[in-house]
């Protein structure tokens, strides 16, 4: 009964990688099709250390500075919307159907909007900074490195937050409540409940909200390809690859920028699996 | 509560109901605090919509209501073949991926659930690890392979289906999984006592049962795909290949050199809708999907 799955996933999954990694060690020419010649670790050492490599380090360095920040902000704004999702008030439902409507709207669709939002003259941004009065109103965001990526980190959070408040909100839901009663009994402050009960007993489901969000920011492209196309530093190690193998027909060497990402993926997606190893020996086990 | 200082049990005194919730003290900043989230999460959604219906020189306003609204983009992108034919790739993509997903994936989920079989934690792990692959680590070989043997750029976004499935087959599996566990096994073996065969009790009483799941799984293998970005741009080329999210990002105005924000705005609403639809009708399947072992469409 496994077996069609089985032979699917070893048809879109391993095969792709390791052909990836066969390419990655060729050098090919799309214009003369066919033509190819072993090049050994050639590629990997050009884009390591190589020509390549000032535009694959700015990359891995664009890429984790966007995940490091973009992540936290997410876990912050996160938990506090999954707290304020929690109370007990009228109308709860309806705050939670709206929380989902950045999710539910398409990434390229995302990013169009907060282009359209920052646009340097006719945008809504600054549009508004200026009627105010405030500084900012003459900033061509996406035009300037540092500002470019800052709309970046904040079309993802935009997106993404409502998201993690989710799994939060399911890691809040099976906290027993008699556990804040005691609490309250014993004359615990509202910060010290959170400090002292929230946060330990919802550290397991943050951990797992932290790493698979971090997983899926160390992945991004959509965001960076509509708004900036990779300019004024937000080029991404995906949209790095993506490019070199597209737009400039460099198969041998985007694909080992391909296994690059993937690798650096890969690594940090093992301890994403331990942490839900649990989950997963759970399915596992024999009714 | 080590370090908080020890108080005396008023137990007499405290009458509150036991069983309510945690309270900010203050119902207002409560409040305060709901309605800033819904205008971030709505503000974004609620400006395409007015910006889709701003045409000619309001679209260069940054007026919060369109001073004279109207619905010419609409009418402009249905005119427009290429957008009514990304629709149509989408579907007929998203649908056939959906299908294979949940076909293929049930009977693993089903294997994974209730059969004995050596390695199968390694093989769950494999499977959730696949969901965490970066896209252009399939991207890059299939673009050379599909190439090499005429699958790229074809009609019905056709080269999309393979890579699309890297990432719905083993989502929907893990779902699925999780749903199939649930189902009692009595059931099934009070069909099998009766003379059912095992793909008579798997067909009539464990599908029926995991319906449920089937929606989730499906749903969540729809959205992605439907939003699924890196293949459909790095595996097509023309109209006749794309679907939504690559014809939304290439999208291009009556001249080249305008930037039709009105019509990409209105591609951008019609598309949405249905997803917000469904979203807010399947909500609480969609939850649970999602939070189950934080598996993301």
């Amino acid at each position: 009964m496994i077996g069609p799955a089985l032979l699917v996933i070893l048809l879109v999954a391993a095969y792709p990688i390791g052909y990836a990694i066969w390419l990655s060690l060729h050098e090919y020419s799309l214009i003369h099709k066919g033509l190819s010649r072993w090049a050994g670790f050639r590629n990997y050492s050009s884009a390591l250390w190589g020509d390549e490599s000032h535009a694959f380090w700015n990359a891995f360095r664009t890429t984790f500075l966007f995940t490091f920040i973009s992540v936290t902000l997410e876990l912050v704004l996160g938990l506090a919307m999954a707290l304020a999702m929690h109370q007990a008030f009228k109308g709860r439902s309806v705050l939670r159907a709206t929380v989902l409507v950045p999710w539910a709207i398409l990434t390229v669709v995302t990013a169009m909007t907060w282009k359209t939002i920052f646009d340097p003259d006719l945008g809504f941004a600054n549009t508004m900074l200026r009627a105010l009065h405030l500084p900012g109103g003459h900033v061509v965001w996406l035009g300037q490195s540092g500002y470019a990526l800052a709309v970046l980190i904040f079309a993802d959070v935009w997106k993404t937050a409502p998201f993690m408040a989710l799994l939060l909100l399911a890691g809040l839901q099976v906290i027993p409540e008699d556990v804040y009663d005691a609490a309250k009994v014993d004359g615990a402050t509202t910060w010290q409940r959170f400090r002292r009960i929230t946060l330990p007993l919802l550290a397991p489901a943050i951990l797992v909200a932290l790493i698979f969000r971090t997983l899926d920011a160390l992945r991004i492209f959509d965001l960076p390809f509509v708004l900036t196309q990779g300019t004024n530093g937000t080029n991404t190690l995906s949209l790095e690859a993506q490019q070199t193998l597209v737009k400039n027909g460099i198969i041998g060497l985007g694909s080992a920028l391909s296994v690059l990402t993937f690798v650096t993926v890969m690594l940090v997606s093992f301890l994403y699996i331990r942490f839900v190893g649990g989950n997963i020996k759970t399915l596992a086990e024999d009714v | 509560m080590s370090a908080a200082p020890v108080v005396e049990p008023v137990a007499t005194t405290t009458t509150r109901t036991a069983r309510q919730r945690p309270r900010f003290n203050s119902t207002w900043l409560l409040w305060i605090a709901v309605i800033l989230i819904m205008l971030f999460c709505l503000f974004p959604f609620y400006w395409l919509i007015n910006t889709s219906l701003k045409t000619g020189a309001d679209l260069s306003g940054a007026n919060i209501v369109p001073p004279h609204p109207n619905l010419d983009n609409y009418s402009s992108i249905f005119r427009n073949g290429d957008f009514t034919r990304a629709l149509l790739n989408s579907a007929v993509l998203g649908l056939t991926t959906t299908v294979i997903a949940l076909t293929v994936g049930s009977f693993a989920a089903y294997a994974l659930a209730r059969l004995r079989f050596p390695m199968k934690y390694l093989l769950l792990a494999v499977i959730l690890s696949i969901t965490t692959f970066p896209p252009i680590a399939v991207a890059a070989p299939i673009y050379k392979l599909w190439s090499d043997i005429g699958l790229y750029d074809q009609p019905f976004s056709l080269g999309l289906i393979l890579p699309d499935l890297t990432f719905t087959l083993p989502l929907t599996i893990y779902i699925l999984t999780s749903f199939f566990r649930a189902i009692p096994r009595e059931l099934e073996e009070a069909a099998l006592v009766d003379g059912a065969s095992y793909l008579q009790s798997f067909r009539k009483i464990v599908l029926p049962l995991a319906a449920p799941g089937l929606v989730t799984a499906g749903l969540l293998a729809f959205i992605f795909v439907w939003n699924e970005f890196l293949f459909a741009i790095t595996l097509t080329a023309s109209a006749s290949a794309r679907p939504v999210p690559a014809a939304i990002a290439f999208f291009t105005g009556s001249s080249q050199f305008e930037i039709p924000l009105g019509t990409i705005s209105a591609a951008s609403v019609v598309v949405t809708v249905p997803l917000i639809v469904l979203v807010l009708i399947f909500q609480k399947r969609i939850v649970a999907g999602l939070t189950a072992g934080a598996v993301k469409g």
